[in-house]
């Protein structure tokens, strides 16, 4: 499903900082796989890469057999769209608009009418148990509850995969192991989730664990062995 | 993408009233452009009309004619002499001046400062009266209400009819019964009342027509029994000269035939108003033109404005604008978003503006302008083709104004947004 291969990537800011130094790397599809690394050990630039919101400099980047690279904006957004779901530690929902709308937001951008992207929305928010709550503001909901409604704009475009980013960092210990349950329960449908993360207990949940150094893989560790 | 997509245009409706305040200062500025530039225009219009009210009613191109006194000798006559124009220089002049259309004498007989001139009955007013040739109502239009103005016949026989002005009428029949065939007297001697007129213009020769008492010129020729002399000529230029063409001739033609030098400046006297209409026209233009420099100038600091808010509007959804682009906005999706609540909310502020421009013109116009006697301002109101080009320009500014956001909002990427730091 995700393929990379000697992925290099330097941010040229001031001093270059050679963050990515070759990165090779196999996701198979309905994989769970965390990414784990101390802060500056280039985990979020390689989410960022894979969730073709920033680009890479050499190497190649296969995302379900098509390679990622050199995409015009209009290009990567359809990809963004279409294939990549994307959950966020703040969890980035839209303020001013109400959970159903939020959940439904991709679908926005890919043209489906109001009436039918609602309808779909609703039911995305049913799974999440959050059908009570559709036409609740973001700043009316609890953490988990926004992690939910994430979770489920997440999967609406029914995307190639789950991209993460510590969508747990914002949440207590309880509601943590609850979105962290649902992610479980979404890749066991066969998605295939990647979740970045510095917390042991979300790592452990998943069926492989990477760990990323300075830039490099330092090791892969299958969990439960 | 569809334009009408309820949601977009709910997207738009959402910025703008969440920040009501911002909206409203920030809209305040094109709405205050706008508005200031429709008074202004609507206020120049009212101006130029005014005026024009003034000229309505009056031949803008004629010129009128007077003698003076010869400042230079010439073929043995001495220089200070006093000269007149007389009726066989009216021959000579409509002979010798092909551009030459109306030529009308005047002649002026005062009130000779014995209090009330005009009698009727018990009724008297002290009016000035004029000598006019038929052909006078072509050079300012007497406005005849009641019977007619002064014609060829009364001319020709010298009769003792006279055209009264308006004012002369109800100041000598108070009881509005008709004074058509009445005999009034005016300065000693009796006329027959042939008409009433209560002109237009507020040019006048003399006294202005509603003021005064009109009988035909070689009537008061006779009655001040000065001969056939003429005190001013007024005349028209056909179509395709200008006036001050044939004014220019008809002071050379009566030098020549008056026995005075080419060049005296000071023997004879007199303007076009096609030179005075002409000046007065170029005013107008000036005025508009400087109404739309300081209307454009306006309209743009109001534009600046939205540009600059937009701009900060922008800064703040920066994080909203990355998580859109992370669920897959194309970039025409957000420069369309972006554009279209720079456009709509400069087009709501303007055309607000414009709205209340237009009414308030309106309430000035009927509550204050039409009442008010001797206005200088008439009728001030913005065409229908000014309101339009305001329309255009203002959806322009908008689309401006929008621009550089836009241009800011694209450089926003999806990481820097939505990154946590």
């Amino acid at each position: 499903m995700i393929k990379l291969e000697h992925i290099n990537k330097t941010y040229y800011s001031g001093a270059p900082l050679h963050v990515l130094k070759g990165i090779d790397l196999n996701i198979e599809k309905g994989e769970m796989v965390s990414i784990m690394g101390a802060s500056g050990s280039g985990k979020s630039t390689l989410l960022n890469i894979l969730g073709i919101l920033d680009i890479y400099d050499t190497g190649n980047y296969y995302l379900n057999n098509v390679l990622i690279k050199d995409l015009s904006e209009k290009k990567a957004a359809t990809f963004r769209n279409t294939m990549i779901g994307f959950i966020f530690q703040s969890f980035n929902l839209i303020g001013f608009k109400n959970a159903m709308e939020n959940v439904a937001l991709p679908l926005y951008y890919q043209g489906v009418g109001r009436r039918k992207r609602n309808l779909i929305a609703m039911e995305y928010l049913d799974q999440m148990g959050l059908k009570d709550w559709s036409r609740h503001l973001p700043n009316e909901l609890s953490g988990g509850q926004k992690q939910r409604v994430a979770i489920a704009r997440a999967l609406i475009a029914k995307p190639q995969v789950i991209l993460a980013d510590e969508p747990t960092g914002a949440l207590d210990s309880k509601t943590s192991e609850e979105v962290i349950q649902i992610l479980r329960d979404v890749n066991k449908e066969g998605m295939t989730t990647l979740i970045v993360t510095h917390e042991h207990s979300v790592a452990q949940a998943t069926d492989k664990i990477i760990h990323l150094k300075d830039g490099v893989i330092e090791n892969i560790a299958t969990v439960g062995e | 993408m569809n334009i009408f997509d309820s949601d977009r245009w709910e997207e738009i409706w959402v910025t703008i009233t969440r920040n009501k305040v911002r909206s409203l200062l920030t809209g305040f500025g094109v709405f205050w452009g706008i508005f200031m530039l429709i008074i202004m225009m609507g206020a120049g219009t009212g101006l130029q009309r005014g005026m024009m009210q003034g000229l309505e009613g009056f031949a803008t191109n004629s010129c009128i004619l007077g003698t003076g006194t010869t400042s230079e000798p010439y073929k043995g006559f001495k220089k200070g002499r006093r000269w007149n124009m007389h009726n066989r220089d009216l021959e000579i002049l409509t002979r010798s001046i092909p551009e030459l259309d109306i030529l009308s004498p005047l002649l002026f007989g005062g009130n000779q400062g014995t209090g009330d001139n005009v009698v009727y009955g018990e009724n008297s007013g002290s009016y000035d009266v004029r000598g006019v040739h038929a052909n006078y109502q072509y050079i300012e239009d007497p406005n005849i209400t009641q019977g007619r103005f002064i014609n060829e016949t009364d001319i020709a026989q010298k009769r003792k009819v006279c055209v009264i002005g308006s004012e002369v009428y109800t100041t000598l029949f108070p009881k509005k019964n008709d004074p058509i065939e009445k005999y009034i007297r005016v300065n000693g001697i009796y006329y027959q009342v042939v008409g009433v007129g209560s002109g237009i213009s507020d040019i006048s020769i003399g006294a202005k027509t509603s003021q005064s008492v009109n009988i035909p010129f070689t009537t008061m020729q006779q009655i001040q029994n000065g001969g056939d002399i003429i005190h001013v000529l007024t005349a028209t230029a056909r179509p395709y000269a200008s006036a001050k063409e044939v004014q220019e001739k008809i002071e050379t033609i009566l030098k020549a035939s008056n026995d005075i030098s080419p060049t005296d400046k000071q023997a004879t006297w007199g303007f076009s108003l096609e030179e005075q209409f002409n000046m007065v026209n170029a005013v107008f233009l000036g005025i508009a033109m400087l109404v739309w420099i300081v209307g454009s100038g306006t309209l743009i600091a109001g534009i600046v404005g939205v540009s600059n808010i937009m701009m900060v509007t922008v800064k703040e959804r920066t994080k909203e604008i990355g998580v859109r682009r992370a669920l897959g906005a194309k970039p025409s999706a957000i420069i369309s978003q972006i554009m279209s609540e720079s456009l709509i909310l400069t087009a709501m502020a303007g055309m607000l503006g414009l709205t209340v421009g237009v009414i308030t013109l309106h309430l000035a116009d009927v509550y204050w302008l039409q009442k008010a006697e001797n206005m200088f301002l008439s009728d001030p109101v913005v065409s229908f083709g000014t309101a339009i080009i305001s329309t255009v320009i203002l959806l322009i500014c908008g689309l401006i104004a929008g621009a550089i956001p836009t241009m800011r909002a694209l450089q926003i990427k999806a990481i820097d947004a939505i990154r946590e730091e």
